[in-house]
């Protein structure tokens, strides 16, 4: 029995691989838009992902694609391209340009694909907790076996407008899995500046809903925890909330040029041994899936794909001045001119 | 024809939600109160007996919460019907509706639509004082992305609303506490419906043009009363949809009568009246005799004492000084 449990939890070569190739994805791609950022390609404000990889890759590959809801914060181009958004339209939409996700009218925070569940990409912090409850409405409105995943940073654990969002949730039994991505910041505030309790899981607790703390930096073990967890979620048709030990890199946004404003380079040395790309690649190795050499390789297969991503989007189109009016309204438009 | 009813704006407003739920059931209702309730101004009498929780639902006192569910939940693709309990309440949702809902379709770029009707009572009702009395119409008009409506009969109301709900944007319905039991004929017509952006002219006049909407439509026909018996003979323009505006309806009758007083019980300042006020100077300047003038709520926090607020609120009188101002 028991050796049949250890089994049935044993991850395929294939999938660890497919893990590490999303891993090694998203981090080439977050690069590439912090390169563009630094050559004008993009403007605004831009939030990376890089650091914090596994976290999204363990969800998306939990969830049924297109079926299931997600929505998040502006640190988006994760979640969406690990859903099976364009790559290339993505990277065009950080660049302003016509080919992008909204053709050039949300930017990197507002990233949608609502045919393969992405509902956004929102840039108000904890704003959009509620907009995710409400996907989840729907689903028990039509008792649908759909199950919303609500991303947040640990900053947004603090507005008030999750609470609310929260109690609802609970008093209206939303299949709503409220996920804080915690990496220690809410923006340059450390977490134990900007919450009272720093264990940000307890926020679920005074709404009787179902809630834990969970390490976010092994893929493999972020990948069995969301499966068990949307299992429960689609099962109970009731909310659950999940605090995610994570981290990142890089900086809160592309504009913030020194983290030793608030935090040391010793920290980030530290953090830095639980790179989860890094530690994929120990198994990787241990599990005899592939050797360095093999890794090397689709480290640069990636990198080329990422190049060819960025290049086939610069090389689109902005969009026409004639569209600024487009799509305010599904059947008019304000009154235009200055 | 349809045959005509009479019945109070209250009972057309709610005959009008039952039509449109029992058409489509995907439509609900959300709000405080609402349910067990029976809702502050008795909207929604009768209607949790008849819909149950499931489409007629109490939500606690959490506004901006209540607010961005509804959004999500259009966002999903139910159409929302949500109740503030005043429009005073919507502050604390303006987060949700100014930066998320108006948002939806335009940062979507037309792949995400947001059918949300927002209705509830503006302005002052009887002594409410500071907290309760806003109009909140030229907020709301002030948005890209959003619709605004202020029925101000029973008929428009009916007609506007149903409107309201089919429409695939989020429409703000601004109701007036003033206007509840107000009575008028309604059509007994369910696919009776009242385009936006269609103002009405409610009197015919050849002197001043009286341009208003809600509560302060029905002080302009006071208004036109008064005048008439001074023998000055009054045009009664119903603007019923700010956003979208019908413009040409207005200008046309400034370009009759040459005269125009702009009426609205919000702020003078800065509401939606001056908007409205500035289109004609920009657009009718050659055809006016007079300066366009304004009457509007004085620019206080609402008082509390009945002499204060009154003081406060534009009537009849406040509008008949405007017009002989103008000589």
């Amino acid at each position: 029995m028991a050796k049949q449990a250890v089994k049935k939890n044993l991850e395929s070569p294939a999938e660890i691989e497919q893990y590490y190739r999303d891993m090694v994805f998203i981090r080439h791609f977050e690069e590439k838009c912090n390169m563009a950022y630094r050559q004008g390609k993009a403007g605004g404000y831009m939030h990376v992902y890089i650091g914090m990889e596994a976290l999204a890759v363990g969800w998306m590959h939990s969830i049924r694609k297109g079926h299931d809801y997600v929505i998040t914060a502006y640190r988006d181009h994760a979640h969406a391209l690990l859903l099976g958004t364009n790559p290339v339209a993505v990277m065009a939409e950080i660049m302003g340009r016509k080919a992008g996700t909204a053709g050039g009218k949300g930017g990197s925070m507002h990233i949608y694909d609502p045919k393969n569940g992405m509902y956004g990409g929102w840039g108000i912090v904890g704003g959009h907790i509620p907009l995710g409850a409400g996907l989840a409405f729907a689903s028990r409105y039509r008792g649908d076996d759909k199950v919303t995943l609500n991303f947040m940073g640990d900053g947004a654990a603090n507005q008030g407008v999750v609470f609310e969002t929260l109690n609802m949730a609970a008093l209206y039994d939303l299949p709503c899995i409220f996920i804080i991505e915690n990496n220690e910041f809410a923006m340059g505030t450390r977490l134990e500046y900007h919450a009272a309790d720093t264990e940000l899981w307890k926020r679920g607790l005074p709404f009787d809903i179902k809630s834990e703390r969970i390490d976010g930096m092994d893929v493999l073990q972020m990948k069995k925890d969301a499966e068990r967890i949307i299992e429960w979620v689609r099962k109970e048709g009731k909310p659950y909330l999940v605090e995610i030990m994570t981290y990142r890199y890089s900086g809160h946004g592309a504009a913030d040029n020194d983290r030793q404003l608030y935090r040391t380079k010793e920290e980030e040395a530290e953090a830095l041994k639980r790179d989860p790309i890094k530690r994929l690649e120990k198994i990787l190795i241990e599990r005899n899936i592939a050797n360095e050499e093999k890794l090397e390789a689709i480290d640069a297969e990636i990198q080329e794909v990422v190049d060819k991503i960025y290049a086939e989007a610069d090389a689109s189109p902005f969009p026409d001045v004639e569209e600024v009016y487009d799509n305010i309204y599904t059947d008019m438009t304000p009154e235009q001119g200055h | 024809m349809a045959q005509m009813l009479e019945m109070t704006y209250r009972e057309a407003l709610q005959k009008s939600m039952i039509e449109e739920m029992d058409k489509n059931a995907d439509v609900f209702l959300m709000g405080e109160d609402i349910g067990r309730y029976e809702g502050t101004f008795k909207v929604t009498k009768g209607l949790f007996p008849k819909y149950g929780h499931r489409r007629v639902i109490d939500t606690p006192i959490t506004e901006a919460g209540f607010a961005g569910i509804a959004t999500g939940a259009a966002m999903a693709g139910l159409r929302p019907i949500v109740e503030f309990m005043t429009m005073s309440f919507s502050i604390l949702a303006m987060d949700q509706i100014i930066n998320h809902t108006a948002k939806v379709h335009y940062m979507t770029n037309g792949e995400v639509k947001c059918p949300i009707v927002f209705r509830g009572p503006g302005g002052a009702a009887k002594q409410l004082s500071a907290q309760h009395s806003h109009s909140m119409d030229g907020w709301y008009a002030h948005v890209p992305g959003l619709k605004v409506v202020c029925p101000a009969t029973a008929s428009d109301i009916y007609g506007m609303m149903k409107t309201a709900v089919d429409d695939d944007n989020p429409v703000i319905v601004y109701e007036n506490p003033g206007l509840y039991a107000m009575k008028g004929m309604v059509p007994d017509d369910p696919e009776f419906k009242i385009p936006f952006g269609k103002a009405q002219i409610l009197k015919e006049g050849k002197d001043i043009s009286l341009i208003g909407y809600s509560r302060m439509t029905h002080v302009n026909l006071a208004a036109a009363e008064l005048l008439a018996k001074d023998g000055i003979d009054a045009e009664v323009v119903d603007v019923r949809s700010l956003l979208p505006l019908d413009s040409a309806t207005i200008y046309a009758s400034v370009r009759k009568t040459h005269r125009a007083v702009v009426v609205y019980e919000d702020w003078r300042s800065g509401g939606f009246g001056a908007e409205i006020a500035a289109r004609i100077g920009e657009d009718c300047f050659d055809d006016l005799d007079a300066p366009v003038s304004r009457v509007g709520g004085l620019n206080v926090p609402m008082p509390y004492a009945r002499v204060l607020e009154l003081q406060c609120i534009p009537d009849e009188n406040d509008v008949v000084a405007a017009v002989r101002k103008l000589g």
